[in-house]
């Protein structure tokens, strides 16, 4: 028979709001993204120095996994994650530096950061995970990969556990939705229910 | 001079993103990379680029940075050379 596995723990952030299983644990005024999350930063006691240099997709993604991963003692944890801009934002960034030829000054700091995945190992030195991981990159919310891709993983002994999700970010709209699927949870681990959690958290 | 390395500690604090140090936490000759302000190679990259923007210095030699980078002391000397030479 084969095995069912569960949503142990999710969180959303989106609309200033930061919410861990369903409860706010962050609101704020701040209606731009970068003070917003630097504000969450500081509010939810994170410390870890290196923020400060990432790009706005990898704050997004550090913050929304430090809350689901932070006092886990299971290191085996996969990471599949998707959005809908990949790094545009951060992109964008590196285009206009570039742009002028007399003014041709690329920025090391920002180039890195030009690849979605980039987020995926910010996360993963951050929980020294030595895990599987993927990315991908969706017109839309797609629980349907995801749970395919996790029970995968689980089935196969790959991972003891899969954080998974959606971290989009594009020209101050973020919108992060992460759960981590497990053996034991608060909820089953379907389409149905991980749909459900997106559109009400 | 003085007033070289006190912009060099400002444009690093404010191009290196590094939050929670202020100009006063860098001593001129305290070492940037390893123990001291803990930069790593990005970091190395920036610098480079903004000696090129800034000072409009060009490393020829990348390795060359390990010892221009040694300190704030060390990144004023070299401009200072380079300026006058």
């Amino acid at each position: 028979m084969m095995e069912k596995y569960h949503i142990e723990s999710y969180c959303r952030i989106k609309d200033q709001r930061i919410s861990l299983n369903g409860a706010t644990v962050f609101e704020s005024a701040e209606t731009n993204f970068l003070p917003f999350i630097k504000e969450a930063y500081k509010t939810l006691d994170t410390q870890y120095p290196k923020f400060f240099k990432m790009d706005a997709l990898s704050k997004l993604a550090l913050i929304a996994s430090d809350l689901l991963l932070k006092n886990m003692t299971e290191k085996n944890i996969a990471l599949v994650l998707s959005n809908r801009a990949a790094s545009l934002d951060t992109d964008r960034r590196h285009q206009q530096s570039i742009e002028e030829a007399d003014h041709y000054y690329p920025s090391p700091a920002v180039f890195v950061y030009t690849l979605p995945n980039i987020c995926l190992g910010e996360i993963s030195i951050k929980h020294r995970l030595f895990s599987e991981n993927g990315f991908f990159v969706f017109e839309q919310f797609r629980a349907d990969p995801l749970v395919d891709y996790a029970d995968g993983l689980l089935k196969m002994q790959r991972a003891e556990k899969v954080l998974c999700g959606w971290m989009d970010l594009d020209n101050e709209k973020y919108d992060a939705f992460l759960y981590v699927v497990a053996k034991n949870g608060i909820f089953t681990h379907s389409k149905k229910k991980i749909n459900q959690l997106y559109q009400t958290s | 001079m003085t007033d070289l390395k006190l912009e060099l500690k400002e444009k690093i604090i404010e191009q290196l993103n590094l939050e929670d140090v202020s100009v006063d936490d860098i001593g001129d000759s305290d070492p940037l990379f390893g123990e001291g302000l803990g930069l790593d190679s990005i970091d190395a990259l920036e610098l480079i680029v903004m000696l090129d923007k800034d000072y409009g210095i060009k490393l020829a030699d990348p390795k060359e940075g390990r010892q221009i980078f040694e300190s704030v002391e060390t990144m004023a000397t070299y401009i200072t050379q380079q300026k006058g030479a």
